[in-house]
């Protein structure tokens, strides 16, 4: 027994090596790739905010604190309010129109349900930069809606629409509804529906079991939604670049105007941090509830 | 008193639903059909129907002028082909790193393995633009710190968009295919394996064909991201390296003649063959 104990221990602790090195094989590309190009690009930007501003873009390896004292204009912080102002109102409409069409598609039979599906899905795979464009055919002085409105004679001059923070709001709003209603469909479609007849055998109206049953139950749902709603909407770009008026609307044009035109690297890695800061509270909170739960 | 307000409140909820639904749907296709029906449209300003044409269809393979300035076809093509091979090389390097990641986050227990699951997760929820500063001043500190060592002059082009579009890429595949390894039976490769056959056979015997329809899922997905994507492109991309995007970008904010509908929508009828054929992967794939 214990002659043959031996050679059986070496077996196990090569085929442990083995496994080691298979893992090893699959982690390491991908994982130095994340490390290389997304991570440490992520902690240079960190990284650049404490030095002084250089020429063309770059840094002077002097450390200084002054990109953060800009903060202290007001400027700023109205921006912040302004992103997640724009971005917490987009979140509520997508909430307020996805939880009844994830709700009416989840109620449906298979069939149904998966066409129904598809179509909220088709608009995710599209082009989003194209999306946002076809906006403009439809919002524009000369565009679909004022040339229908004025025919109704609704309107006599044409409704500015494009190139404000309404023609924005519309923007994010078509761009992530999707967002939102993936998951809540993937709540309710679980939910048990015999809960409801339950609640109601014990007498409870349709409006009380929604809101005691129904919502509290779909929480999670609603969550999600929201979160991947609310994150690329503070941080957006294209849809205020292209459908808002005025530069700088939110701090994703800002980001973008001090990298690539002003040329301040520094400061425009402040208000990265600044954004992502903003996005990690809820994400952060998101955690701690799925946690509890 | 109370079952009959409750029956009224019910069929108005349901109503509601239905409205509501449809509302949602044309809000979500109104801009897409408007436009498609645009491509077709036989006027320049866009405003009122004046008739069916293919003219913005010729004039991507005639080229046209934006203003003062003529936009040749062969600039339609250069774009379109940068677009194809930054999507074929990226999806393929992620989709290989994704998925040897999903393999190795659902066979192995490991040291830091939440950690990566973390990570992992963050291209797909962090806003493109921080991602894409962050490479650009990755690269710009790279292209320097080269200059000065080696004298070499590097500049962004296909390579940047390539690698920042892969970072992003590997965690919606592994995300996806992920999915699918949970589902299998890992006794299945054990037995392969007790029975004598080594991992990398396993792999491509067993394991490879059961997740193949995911993982074609996941690179289809990727390939369709990389497409799509503008953001993490217009910070990596450089003189020459225009994409389909890009392309269009530079489009929306000029006096541009309805050629740019006929883009789009040829762009929307791509994505729309990539997104049905994914779908039917995954039907097929469940009825397995």
């Amino acid at each position: 027994m214990i002659a043959r104990q031996k050679p059986q221990h070496q077996a196990v602790s090569t085929l442990e090596n083995r496994k080691r090195l298979n893992l090893a094989f699959l982690l390491f590309p991908g994982t130095l790739w994340l490390l290389l190009f997304f991570l440490i690009p992520l902690l240079i930007v960190v990284l650049y905010s404490f030095f002084e501003r250089g020429t063309y873009g770059g840094v002077l390896w002097e450390f200084t604190l002054e990109h953060y004292q800009r903060l202290q204009n007001d400027v700023y912080w109205e921006l912040l309010a302004r992103s997640v102002g724009l971005a917490l109102l987009t979140t509520a409409i997508c909430l307020l129109m996805g939880y009844p069409m994830a709700f009416f598609i989840a109620t449906r039979d298979t069939r149904w349900r998966n066409t129904l599906l598809l179509l909220i899905i088709i608009p995710f795979w599209t082009n989003f930069l194209v999306r946002t464009y076809a906006w403009i055919i439809l919002l524009r002085q000369e565009g679909v809606i004022n040339v229908v409105l004025q025919q109704l004679n609704l309107i006599d001059e044409p409704l500015n629409l494009v190139f404000t923070p309404f023609a924005v709001i519309i923007g994010l709003i078509y761009g992530y509804l999707p967002f939102m209603i993936l998951p809540l469909y993937a709540t309710i479609e679980r939910f048990n529906f015999a809960l409801v007849e339950a609640a109601q055998d014990l007498g409870a109206s349709d409006i009380k079991t929604f809101f005691r049953i129904v919502l509290p139950l779909t929480k999670r749902g609603i969550i999600a939604g929201s979160l991947l709603v609310f994150i690329p909407a503070v941080g957006a770009f294209i849809t205020p670049d292209i459908l808002g008026g005025a530069k700088g609307l939110m701090i994703g044009n800002v980001i973008q105007d001090q990298f690539l035109r002003a040329r301040n690297t520094p400061f425009g890695s402040v208000l990265s941090i600044l954004m992502m800061a903003v996005i990690l509270v809820p994400v952060w909170f998101y955690f701690r509830v799925a946690e509890d739960e | 008193m109370k079952p009959k307000a409750d029956s009224t409140i019910r069929s108005l909820g349901r109503y509601a639903l239905w409205i509501i639904t449809i509302l949602g749907l044309l809000f979500l296709y109104l801009p897409i059909i408007v436009l498609v029906i645009y491509s077709f449209n036989d006027s320049r300003t866009n405003a009122v129907w004046r008739g069916f044409t293919l003219k913005w269809y010729e004039s991507l393979l005639a080229g046209f002028n934006v203003g003062s300035e003529e936009i040749g076809s062969e600039i339609i093509w250069q774009a379109f082909s940068n677009s194809m091979i930054v999507g074929i090389i990226s999806t393929l390097l992620a989709t290989i790193m994704g998925t040897a990641i999903a393999i190795a986050l659902e066979r192995f227990r490991f040291r830091g393995r939440s950690l990566l699951e973390g990570i992992l997760f963050l291209p797909i929820i962090i806003p493109d633009i921080t991602m894409g500063v962050a490479l650009l001043v990755f690269f710009s500190l790279i292209f320097q710190l080269i200059e000065t060592l080696t004298g070499a002059y590097l500049v962004f082009g296909l390579p940047t968009i390539i690698i920042g579009h892969v970072a992003f890429n590997i965690s919606f595949v592994a995300v996806t295919v992920r999915g699918r390894i949970a589902e299998l039976d890992p006794s299945i490769e054990e037995a392969a394996l007790d029975l004598g056959a080594n991992e990398w056979r396993v792999f491509w015997r067993i394991t490879f064909p059961l997740i193949f329809p995911a993982v074609l899922s996941g690179a289809l997905l990727a390939f369709t991201l990389s497409l799509d994507d503008f953001v993490i492109t217009f910070f990596t991309s450089g003189v020459g390296s225009t994409t389909l995007p890009l392309f269009v970008y530079g489009l929306v904010k000029k006096p541009v003649p309805p050629t740019i509908n006929a883009i789009s929508t040829l762009m929307l009828l791509a994505s729309l063959l990539l997104v049905l054929g994914s779908m039917t992967l995954q039907n097929q794939d469940n009825r397995q």
